[in-house]
C-alpha cells in the first residue's frame, strides 16, 4: 500500500467533507431516530422500483456502462490534455477558465468575481461542488447572501439543516415536516399551506420567482464539460437551473476536474446514464449545456472555476482512483442498506453512502475520515447499479487495509472501525437484522463484564478467525442496543 | 507556481508518464429501429411526451395553423423575432422582450431543432424558430411545434443531429420536481404547461385536436 507523500488532500477547517464526530457515534444517533428510518425507508423503496424500470427499458444498458466505465477511465488517464483543451475551448467562446487548488482558492476566487459585479445577493444551482468547499458560508462572511433555489436545496437551507442526500438533500423530511418549515421560515407564505406536494412545490415557486427575474448573479456546478467543445452541462428538473444558467448577466460554474470528458459524443452515453440512475426518468425535464457566451442569449460574462480540492490525491491511487468516475446519480445510496438506516447525515460528508464511503476518505486522506471505510456491509448492491461500474466495495475493502496501515503500530482497525463493521453486516438484510436482534440479548450476556471473548454464530467466524482487541463495550453495546426492532419494514 | 501549472503537474505525477488508455467499447446501441419521421417514432414521441404530463396535439402540416390557432385561443402569445412558426397577433421578441414582460405574456410559441422519441425529449438550439433561451423558459406555458422529419428515436441520434457550440435546451415534459418523497411533482419553475404540436402526413395524426384547459 503506497501512501502519497505531497499530493495534498482537501484542507481542514473549510467546506463540508469531515464530521464532527465518527460515523458509528453519530449513526448511532440516526438509527434512534425513527422518523428519519421511516421517511428514508419510504423514499429509497419509491426510488429503487422507479429505477429499476427506467433500467429495465433500455436493451443496451451493459454496453452503456461498459461504454460509461471505459470513457471516464480514458479521461482520467490524460486529465491534464483534456483540462487544457477544455480551458481554451471556452476561453475561445468568450469565457473565462480560473483554477483553484482547493477550496480556500476556489472560495476565494468566487467570491471576488461576485464582488466585482457589485452583487450582494446571488442565486444558485444545486451543486455539490459548491457544498463541498463551503461556498455559501465564504460568501456570507464577505456579505454576499447566496440563495439556493433548488426546492431539496431551499428545504435545508431554510430549515438551518444539512443536505443528507446527492440529488435529493432533504429526503430525510417528509412532506409534513416540509410544509412546517415553509410556514416557519418562508417569508409570505400562505399561512394555510397544506403538505400536498403540489402545493409545496407552487410555494417555492412563488418564493423563488422575483429572484430570478431580478438576480444579476448565478453560480452552478457542472454535469459534465466537453473538452472538444468547450460544452458545460447541467442536468437538471425544476427549471431553477435554467433561471439560473439564463436570466443572470453573469454566470460562475464551480466544477471538479474529473467532470470533463473528452468529446461531444460521449454525453450520448452519459445523458442515458444518469436519468434513468438518479431520478428513475427516461430522461430529466431540462438539460442546458452552453460553450462559453452566445451574443444576446444567456449570461454575457461566463467563469469556470476548475477545482482540484483532494482530487488528484485520489486520482494518485490506482486502486482508489475510479471514485472520480462518479457521475453523482445517487443511485448506490438508494440501494444500501446501512445508507436507508443511518440516512446521510451520518456521513458527515456532502458525499453519503458508498460513493462518500469512498471519495471522502481519499479527499481528506484516510485519518481524517477513517471509520467512513467501514460504514459497509460489502453487499455489492452498489457496484450492480453504479451506471459507471465503480466497483466500490473493492475500493472501500482497499481503504480499510490503509486504515490498517495507516494505524500500523497496533496492526489493528480502531475498535470503533470493528463495531462499525458488525453493525454494517448486521444491518445489511432483513434476515440478518432479525437474527440480530435475536442476538442482541446473547450479547448483552456475552459482554457482560466489558468483554466479549466470542460472538455467537455467525459472527464467531470472524473472532474465531482474529484476536479480536477488546472493543469498548460501551460503544459495541450501544450498537446493539440502538437497532432492535425499529428496523424492521 | 500558480494554480494551473500546479494542478496540471500534481496530476501528471498523479497519473505517472505513461498511462494505460484502454479503447472506449461502444457497442452500445447508435440509431434506432425507425428511421427518422417514422409514423411509429410520432406515436411514441406523442406517448412518451404524454407519459410525463404533456399535452400533445397532432395535426398535418395544412392543419398546423388552424390548429395553433385553436391552442391558443385568448392568449397573448410571444414568438421569436423572425420565426415562420407564429399565430395572428404574437408579440415578437424584437426588441427583446423584459423578463417581466416576458412573465405578462400566456404562453411562448416556437419549434425546435430535433426530438427524441425513446425518451419524449424536445431539443432547442436557439434557431430562428426557437428564439434566445429565456424566451422558452419565463412564459408559464410553451407550446412546441415538432415536425416529423426532425423526430427520431435514440439519445445518440438527437445529440449527433445537434451543434454543441449552440445553446442548447432538452426538454422533456413540463418542469418537474422529485424533491418531496422521490415523488414526481410537475411544475415548479420553468413552463408549468409544455404543450407539443406534433406534424405529421395525413393517417399519422389521429383525431386528438381539442382545447386545452387553463
Ligand atoms: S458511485 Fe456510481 S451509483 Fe454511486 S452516485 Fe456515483 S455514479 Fe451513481
Amino acid at each position: 500500500m503506497t501512501t502519497f507523500l505531497g499530493m495534498p488532500h482537501a484542507p481542514r477547517g473549510v467546506g463540508q467533507l469531515r464530521g464532527d464526530e465518527p460515523f458509528p457515534a453519530a449513526a448511532d444517533k440516526a438509527l434512534a431516530d425513527r422518523q428519519l428510518r421511516r421517511n428514508l425507508g419510504h423514499a429509497t423503496a419509491t426510488i429503487r422500483d422507479k429505477r429499476a424500470r427506467a433500467v429495465a427499458e433500455v436493451a443496451d444498458w451493459e454496453q452503456l456502462r461498459l461504454a460509461g466505465e471505459a470513457i471516464k477511465a480514458a479521461t482520467m488517464a490524460r486529465l491534464g490534455e483534456h483540462l487544457i483543451e477544455l480551458e481554451a475551448a471556452v476561453t475561445a467562446r468568450g469565457g473565462h477558465v480560473h483554477w483553484a487548488r482547493d477550496a480556500v482558492e476556489a472560495n476565494r476566487i468566487v467570491t471576488d468575481l461576485v464582488r466585482a459585479t457589485g452583487a450582494t445577493e446571488v442565486v444558485k444551482v444545486k451543486s455539490m461542488a459548491t457544498q463541498e468547499i463551503g461556498l455559501n458560508e465564504a460568501l456570507e462572511s464577505a456579505g454576499i447572501t447566496a440563495v439556493e433555489t433548488d426546492l431539496a436545496e431551499l428545504i435545508v437551507q431554510l430549515g438551518h439543516d444539512k443536505p443528507s442526500h446527492i440529488l435529493v438533500p432533504a429526503i430525510h423530511r417528509n412532506r409534513t415536516e416540509i410544509r412546517d418549515i415553509f410556514l416557519r421560515h418562508m417569508p409570505g407564505v400562505d399561512p394555510d399551506l397544506t403538505d400536498d406536494p403540489r402545493r409545496l412545490a407552487m410555494a417555492a415557486r412563488a418564493h423563488l420567482r422575483a429572484k430570478f427575474l431580478t438576480a444579476r448573479v448565478a453560480i452552478s456546478g457542472a454535469n459534465f464539460a466537453v473538452a472538444e467543445t468547450g460544452t458545460v452541462t447541467v442536468v437538471e428538473s425544476e427549471g431553477n437551473g435554467r433561471m439560473c444558467l439564463t436570466l443572470p448577466d453573469t454566470l460562475i460554474t464551480v466544477m471538479g476536474i474529473e467532470k470533463v470528458v473528452p468529446a461531444w459524443t460521449d454525453l450520448e452515453v452519459f445523458l442515458q446514464l444518469l436519468p434513468r440512475s438518479s431520478t428513475g426518468e427516461r430522461m430529466n425535464p431540462y438539460t442546458s449545456t452552453w460553450t462559453g457566451v452566445t451574443p444576446g442569449d444567456g449570461p454575457q460574462e461566463f467563469h469556470l472555476v476548475l477545482l482540484d480540492n483532494g482530487r488528484t490525491a485520489v486520482l494518485a491511487d490506482e486502486a482508489g482512483r475510479s471514485a472520480l468516475h462518479c457521475i453523482r446519480c445517487s443511485a448506490c445510496l438508494n440501494v444500501c442498506p446501512v445508507y436507508e438506516r443511518t440516512g446521510g447525515h451520518a456521513y458527515g460528508s456532502v458525499y453519503p453512502g458508498p460513493i462518500g464511503a469512498i471519495l471522502s476518505p481519499q479527499l481528506t486522506g484516510i485519518e481524517d475520515n477513517a471509520s467512513l471505510p467501514y460504514a459497509s456491509s460489502l453487499c455489492g448492491a452498489c457496484y450492480d447499479v453504479c451506471p459507471v461500474r465503480i466497483d466500490i466495495p473493492s475500493i472501500l475493502v482497499h481503504l480499510r487495509g490503509e486504515h490498517v496501515d495507516a494505524r500500523a503500530q497496533r496492526a489493528l482497525p480502531s475498535p470503533e472501525a470493528l463495531a462499525m463493521a458488525a453493525a454494517a453486516w448486521t444491518m445489511a438484510g432483513p434476515r440478518r437484522f432479525r437474527l440480530g436482534e435475536r442476538l442482541l440479548r446473547l450479547g448483552r450476556l456475552l459482554a457482560r463484564g466489558g468483554r466479549i471473548r466470542r460472538l455467537p454464530p455467525p459472527l464467531s467466524a470472524w473472532t474465531a478467525a482474529r484476536d479480536l482487541p477488546e472493543p469498548p463495550a460501551q460503544t459495541f453495546r450501544q450498537w446493539w442496543r440502538t437497532r432492535p426492532g425499529d428496523g424492521r419494514r | 507556481m500558480n494554480a494551473r501549472d500546479e494542478i496540471l503537474s500534481r496530476i501528471r505525477t498523479a497519473t505517472g508518464p505513461s498511462p494505460v488508455i484502454r479503447p472506449v467499447p461502444r457497442d452500445y446501441a447508435v440509431a434506432g429501429a425507425h428511421a427518422p419521421g417514422a409514423p411509429e417514432l410520432l406515436d411514441l414521441l406523442a406517448e412518451r411526451l404524454r407519459d410525463y404530463r404533456a399535452t400533445v396535439h397532432r395535426c398535418t402540416p395544412g392543419d398546423l395553423d388552424a390548429t395553433l390557432a385553436e391552442v391558443t385561443r385568448g392568449w397573448r402569445v410571444a414568438v421569436p423575432d423572425s420565426s415562420a412558426i407564429t399565430v395572428p397577433g404574437a408579440v415578437a421578441d424584437r426588441p427583446a422582450l423584459s423578463h417581466a414582460d416576458l412573465d405578462g405574456v400566456d404562453a411562448v410559441l416556437t419549434g425546435c431543432a430535433a426530438a427524441c422519441a425513446d425518451t419524449g425529449t424536445i431539443a432547442l438550439d436557439g434557431g430562428a424558430d426557437q428564439g434566445r433561451r429565456a424566451l422558452t423558459l419565463v412564459p408559464d406555458r410553451h407550446v412546441c411545434v415538432i415536425h416529423a422529419d426532425q423526430v427520431v428515436q435514440t439519445v445518440p441520434e438527437l445529440l449527433r443531429r445537434l451543434d454543441p457550440r449552440r445553446p442548447l435546451t432538452f426538454i422533456s415534459g413540463p418542469s418537474a420536481t422529485s424533491d418531496i418523497e422521490l415523488d414526481r411533482v410537475e411544475g415548479v419553475h420553468g413552463p408549468r404547461t409544455l404543450i407539443a404540436v406534433v406534424v405529421g402526413p395525413a393517417g399519422t395524426t389521429g383525431n386528438n385536436v381539442h382545447r386545452e384547459q387553463g
